[in-house]
């Protein structure tokens, strides 16, 4: 791929790093893990792969997100509010009472939130539907879909599978973020998901395997999807829980941490310069 | 609202099902619409306009709680969703779908949940639901409409579809007895005095209207004129239509093919006790499971007859009797109460 855009797009999961790192540092505690874990994903998503007006967020042809691990909120209100959708300064206000910015995800509270999620396989089917109907109101858009790998364990995500592989939507790219954690600990120890792609292409859907910390694989492998008609996709993101945040990665429980001032200033201390690396 | 009563006591040549299809054809005819089954189009009488509109109707299979996710994302592509299957999985089984990605996200559904209580029959108590009313009363602003018969399932439903949010309409598959005139229209959120009285209101939905009916004309050759009030919204409940009621008659007995928990009593006592309580009793079932068997014995069995109702009548008359004399004492005697 064209190493401008590459670089770019690196800069721009380097920023939406540092920016979500401020909105936790105000009230001091968040999803912190899995939200570093699929930043990568949404600077490619929203630098070089999705259609939208900020503007305009409920433009009828945008490409939709359905952010189903919902937790991970505070990276995509990070990435939003840097393309514009709201101004920068709500990222001050996350969890605050009052605030459009909460916890989990919320339609009606953000704008650019395509879909209120939360309560973990609940976003499949909602996907399935933005997406359908997109299609039977003959609209070229695509519908992303992000599920966590925990996510994986409920039985609605199964349901929402077969029907995607039967009707054989292919304006679904979901992204499953592995970063082989969830909130009790390990996935292998707590429900071990075995083989994720080898499971989704067993209902139907066409699957990839990929560095989901790699800029690059993500948008190949999105344009590798979008080049395979007639299957739903699945794109398994290896990441690492915590990612760009050394701290944070190293903790063995990351899912929902205490944020010191000291950590996140540390944190975007370090982000920053890795920022004016990558504008060399 | 224009309805005529046109009570027989005779069951409708045709059954809910086939009215219920024949609604969906109509409302097929604007392209915003969707419909959605998981697995049940057979038995409610959609599966042939379905076969023919493969791009409005889709079949999700037996998975509900896909069912109500996928008609809430349907909604905020734009579109006008209708999802179906029996009650119990229509409101148990999909609750916090129905209850997030529909209510709480602001989407626009209609959730049908078909075999409202004893009309579930030989499907048996698993198959049963006494508590869906209950379910989708909890959910903020939801919309509850038990249904009485065809005439009002087809002046209903399509009102129900053109609102926003969340909307829950149960019913039976089979032929009821038939309480309107064909060509009836309703205004949901309004209750339809279906006869009027003096002595006691009876309040009821869906297929306990005919039977307070049934009770009514009992009465009224007992010399006790009841009054009847189809209250087929149960939620937002006519507060309006309940405390006229219980004003003009100073006496209320509800009457449902539902739990008394949760359902149409409750929401009346509700009303009642905030502005004019007044002596009340609860025909439905009382906190118990389902069972199988004909309906008619399921209806026998869990106490959802007019003779159950006539009792519960003059139950509530005795009340209001001694709440009577307590306002004029009489001097003379020494009242226990």
């Amino acid at each position: 791929m064209d190493p401008k855009l590459l670089n770019q797009i690196k800069q721009f999961a380097t920023t939406i790093r540092i920016e979500q790192m401020k909105e936790f540092k105000v009230r001091g505690f968040g999803h912190v893990g899995g939200a570093l874990s699929i930043t990568d994903t949404f600077a490619v998503l929203y630098e070089a792969v999705m259609k939208y007006d900020p503007k305009n967020p409920q433009w009828e042809d945008r490409d939709k997100l359905v952010c189903s691990k919902g937790h991970a909120g505070p990276a995509l209100y990070a990435t939003l509010a840097l393309k514009g959708f709201f101004p920068m300064d709500w990222l001050n206000t996350l969890n605050i009472p009052g605030t459009k910015l909460p916890s989990h995800c919320d339609r009606n509270q953000t704008p650019g939130i395509d879909m209120t999620t939360g309560s973990l396989g609940q976003g499949m089917s909602t996907a399935l539907g933005l997406c359908l109907g997109d299609r039977i109101q003959g609209r070229d858009s695509y519908t992303f879909l992000v599920v966590g790998d925990g996510e994986l364990n409920e039985g609605q995500i199964w349901e929402g599978a077969q029907f995607a592989g039967h009707q054989k939507l292919d304006h679904l790219i979901a992204f499953c973020d592995y970063n082989k954690k969830q909130l009790d600990g390990y996935t292998k120890d707590i429900l071990d998901q075995i083989d994720i792609a080898a499971k989704f292409e067993s209902f139907g859907w066409d699957a990839q395997e990929i560095d989901g910390q790699d800029a690059q694989a993500i948008y190949e492998a999105i344009q590798k999807a979008k080049a395979t008609p007639g299957k739903p996709h699945m794109i398994v993101l290896n990441t690492v829980k915590g990612a760009g945040v050394k701290a944070v990665e190293e903790m063995s429980a990351n899912h929902h941490i205490v944020v010191s001032a000291e950590l996140a200033d540390t944190a975007i201390a370090d982000l920053e310069k890795l920022l004016a690396e990558q504008k060399g | 609202m224009n309805f005529k009563v046109d009570f027989k006591n005779e069951k409708e040549k045709r059954a809910m099902k086939d009215v219920f299809g024949g609604v969906v054809a109509k409302l097929g005819e604007d392209p915003k619409f969707v419909y959605l089954d998981a697995d049940l189009m057979s038995s409610i009488g959609t599966k042939k306009w379905a076969d023919a509109h493969p791009n409005q109707a889709y079949n999700v299979g037996v998975s509900e709680a896909n069912l109500a996710g996928m008609a809430a994302g349907l909604s905020a592509a734009g579109l006008k969703p209708l999802a179906h299957t029996f009650g119990p999985f229509a409101s148990r089984r999909c609750y916090d779908q129905v209850f997030l990605s529909i209510a709480y996200s602001k989407n626009d559904v209609v959730m049908v949940g078909s075999d409202a209580g004893v009309t579930a029959a030989f499907n048996g108590g698993t198959h049963m639901p006494f508590e869906d009313m209950a379910l989708y009363r909890a959910i903020p602003h939801a919309t509850v409409v038990d249904v009485t018969d065809s005439a009002m399932l087809e002046s209903v439903l399509p009102k129900l579809m053109d609102m926003k949010g969340l909307k829950y309409i149960r019913l039976g598959r089979k032929e009821v007895l038939g309480v309107y005139a064909a060509g009836s229209d309703f205004d949901i959120g309004k209750a339809a005095l279906v006869k009027d009285g003096t002595d006691v209101a009876i309040i009821a939905s869906g297929i306990m209207v005919a039977e307070a009916l049934k009770a009514a004309a009992t009465l009224e050759a007992e010399g006790v004129s009841a009054l009847v009030l189809d209250m087929f919204t149960v939620k937002p409940i006519d507060a309006d239509a309940v405390i006229a009621a219980a004003q003009k008659t100073g006496a209320i007995v509800t009457a449902e093919n539902h739990n008394v928990i949760g359902g149409l009593g409750s929401a009346v006592a509700d009303v009642l006790v905030k502005n004019t309580p007044v002596p009340m009793e609860m025909v439905g079932v009382q906190d118990e499971f389902g069972q199988v068997g004909p309906q008619d014995f399921l209806q026998k069995y869990y106490g959802l007859t007019a003779d159950v109702i006539v009792e519960k009548v003059k139950a509530v008359l005795e009340r209001k009797a001694v709440l009577q004399m307590k306002d004029k004492p009489d001097k003379n005697k020494d009242w226990a109460y």
